[in-house]
């Protein structure tokens, strides 16, 4: 799809990107101490750090990607809204009050409160940064993914965008801006949440045959006869030229036409039901030239004469009891609607055909329409990355235990949201700021089930980028919706990126520097010092945001979960649980834990794939979430290692 | 000794790690469960999903509460 970019999301991108640098001076005029660099003095209301907790941990994963997976695929998109919403109930009642009866400044301050020991600080500093920089890879590539469509520059501006705009933040204010940051785009988030999910609902179903651009989808049949030369009697393909002749299909399961007049090759999905009976089903192509440049439908793309684009989907093909209109529902009656309906979903095919012209064969997706029972859209177990739990191999089955396992025990873990117990004044203001949190987050991601389910029957889904499903969704009810809706979207990747850049300087400052110099720093080298590494961070996450760019951005999100859990987790848990917990014992487990979940992410079969371009049948590793086994790994680690160097007592 | 508060946060954990690990459980190894319709023509993944969030919800607010007015009895008793 071409999106034209709308001048009141910049104008609105732009005022919110004014605010906040606005108040970063402001604020940072008055945070000149360490205290007040890092954790704001530990004065920021509970309150406004529980809606910050919200603004730090919705990412642009949680609102683009789960709404987007919701949208192309159904349930299973909200399998990784609850996974995130139950790691919060960790972070309650196991983590909150010691995290913060324990620390100063860090993770590692917590860890090594009753050690005080070079290598805890050596490990945790380290676990800390490498988890930061693999959660802000995704963040900034995602800052590029939306700001093409949305705001019209290139991928590389909207890196360096967010980048240096992140940066002025954290070096001008530290933890007091950040926070307020976070506070704005988790209220506003939220707020504009609502909003569309009540207009979805008002909008109820309607039963249509296209997208919003009025366009009607095609279905011929049942044809009679043998294809393809049974398609030359077809009155509806008058217009057309048959490209499959002679009795030959060239590229199954699909048949070609070429229009007369335009040239517009259309591609036709060949739906033969159970029942005997064939359908064809018009299709939409897209394909890229070796020189790069894109073909939509065998046309180049664009909107001009002679050119052609991808068109809007979107809409759900019978309502029950024959209705064609439903009207505004109810929040139930919305499901329950939607369970007895039928949906076209867009299913993608890669084919290679070959190349007229003698150069590489071209690789052609080709994005079919695929009539979907409500009853299947809402069930478990329809998406590529849950399609494992209908599977029979035991494998498959647990690689969707693993990662609900890590996404389970990674929140607690994740250093930008731990660093946040340290910004209020006491235990108790850190257990109502996680209450708060997890209502507002709660709230949150039950309402991106309406908002990924209303995007499906929207009329505006983009086929070829499911990111776009919850800012088009905007776009198809209003405008202004849609520029606001675009604004925070961006501003959810500054809050995060932020946060993140704020526990890695914390680390490299807090935890690392000082092991190199023997003496203590000042408070305000620490904050200089502090400075110059969300500056360097800051860049390095520039640098990986640009090369990472054709990366899925949810595949590297749970990779950062992962990592987290195995690595911080065990050690946290323990110290907190078990008085035999030794110093080497934390040092083994942080270390075993990092480095066992990375090796295994790096052996498994989605990096071989996604990132070498090897098959996938060659993974040394039997299913690709470590979790499972890492997590238990570095809990047993500690034991052994503690249980191994038990100091000798006195008497 | 754990504080009391603590010891109530374990166990509206333990609560908590039991509704989640059915809620995988089930998921994992009888998806076909999560088709049926029992109540108000809403499947049982939609109920069970939301209904996890709900219960998180409600659990932090018990333990708000409940932290909330024995803190309020233990600074009484210092005063």
């Amino acid at each position: 799809m071409i999106h034209v970019t709308s001048p009141i999301a910049v104008l609105f991108f732009l005022g919110f990107v004014a605010i906040t640098l606005g108040l970063s001076f402001y604020l940072g005029s008055r945070a000149k101490s360490s205290q007040g660099y890092f954790t704001a003095h530990g004065q920021i209301p509970w309150f406004v750090n529980g809606i910050a907790f919200a603004g730090d941990y919705l990412s642009a994963a949680s609102f683009l990607g789960i709404c987007g997976m919701i949208a192309f695929y159904g349930y299973d998109g909200f399998l990784y809204s609850i996974g995130y919403l139950a790691g919060w109930v960790v972070a309650l009642f196991v983590v909150a009050e010691p995290m913060k009866r324990l620390g100063k400044f860090t993770f590692a301050d917590a860890l090594n409160s009753r050690f005080q020991s070079r290598g805890i600080q050596l490990a945790a500093g380290v676990s800390t940064l490498a988890v930061s920089v693999f959660y802000l890879i995704p963040q900034m590539v995602g800052a590029g993914v939306l700001i093409q469509p949305l705001l019209g520059m290139p991928h590389w501006a909207g890196v360096l965008i967010v980048g240096a705009t992140v940066i002025v933040i954290v070096v001008t204010a530290g933890m007091v801006s950040t926070t307020w940051v976070q506070f704005l785009k988790g209220a506003l988030l939220v707020i504009f949440s609502t909003v569309l999910t009540v207009m979805v609902l008002n909008r109820g179903f309607d039963v249509k045959s296209g997208g919003n651009d009025g366009h009607d989808f095609r279905t011929l049949g049942p044809i009679v006869g043998e294809l393809p030369n049974a398609a030359s009697g077809l009155a509806e393909l008058a217009g057309y030229d048959l490209l499959d002749t002679n009795g030959k299909i060239g590229l199954p399961p699909f048949l070609r036409t070429s229009d007369k007049e335009t040239g517009e090759v259309v591609f036709w999905l060949i739906d033969k039901k159970r029942n005997g009976e064939t359908f064809l089903r018009e299709s939409q192509t897209l394909s890229q030239s070796p020189s790069g440049e894109l073909f939509v439908n065998g046309l180049p793309k664009g909107t001009g004469p002679g050119q052609a684009s991808l068109r809007p989907v979107g809409f759900l093909s019978k309502l029950p009891e024959g209705k064609t209109s439903t009207g505004p529902l109810g929040p139930l009656t919305f499901f329950s609607t939607l369970q007895q309906s039928e949906v076209v979903l867009w299913q993608s095919r890669k084919i290679v055909q070959p190349s007229e012209s003698n150069n590489a064969p071209d690789v052609l997706t080709v994005f079919s329409p695929q009539p979907t029972p409500g009853s299947q859209v809402l069930r478990p177990g329809e998406s590529p990355t849950f399609k494992g739990i209908r599977s029979e191999k035991f494998a498959d089955k647990l690689n969707f235990l693993s990662l609900m396992l890590a996404l389970f025990c990674g929140t607690a873990s994740l250093p930008h949201i731990l660093i946040r117990y340290y910004t209020v004044k006491d235990a108790a203001a850190a257990r109502k700021s996680t209450i708060v949190g997890i209502a507002c987050i709660g709230f949150f991601y039950i309402l991106t089930l309406y908002m990924g389910l209303g995007a499906m029957t929207s009329g505006s889904l983009d086929v070829s980028d499911s990111n776009m499903a919850a800012p088009l969704l905007a776009r198809g009810l209003s405008e202004t919706l849609f520029a606001c809706i675009s604004a925070i979207a961006f501003t959810t990747v500054l809050g995060t990126v932020s946060g993140l850049i704020l526990a890695s300087a914390g680390a490299v400052s807090h935890d690392l520097i000082s092991l190199l110099t023997h003496e203590k720093l000042t408070e305000h080298q620490q904050v200089r010092v502090a400075k110059i590494a969300s500056v360097v961070v800051g860049c390095i996450a520039i640098v990986l945001g640009i090369l990472f760019q054709k990366f899925n951005v949810s595949y590297l999100v749970g990779w950062a979960f992962s990592v987290a859990a195995s690595a911080n987790l065990p050690s946290l848990v323990m110290l907190l649980f078990w008085r035999g917990t030794t110093k080497q014992g934390i040092i083994a487990a942080v270390l075993v834990g990092m480095f066992s979940s990375l090796a295994w992410i790096l052996a498994s079969a989605d990096t071989f794939t996604a990132l070498y371009g090897l098959p996938p049948e060659n993974a040394l590793v039997p299913f690709s979430q470590p979790g499972i086994v890492t997590i238990p790994l570095g809990f047993l680690t500690l034991v052994v290692v503690s249980l191994l160097t038990k100091p000798k007592l006195a008497n | 000794m754990l504080p009391k508060s603590s010891r109530l946060g374990l166990v509206l954990f333990a609560i908590y790690l039991a509704l989640y690990s059915g809620f995988v459980l089930l998921n994992t190894f009888a998806p076909d469960t999560m088709e049926a319709t029992p109540w108000a023509g809403i499947n049982v993944a939609i109920l069970y999903g939301c209904g996890l969030i709900l219960a998180a919800v409600v659990l932090a607010l018990i333990y708000g509460v409940y932290c909330g007015v024995s803190e309020e009895q233990s600074s009484e008793e210092q005063s």
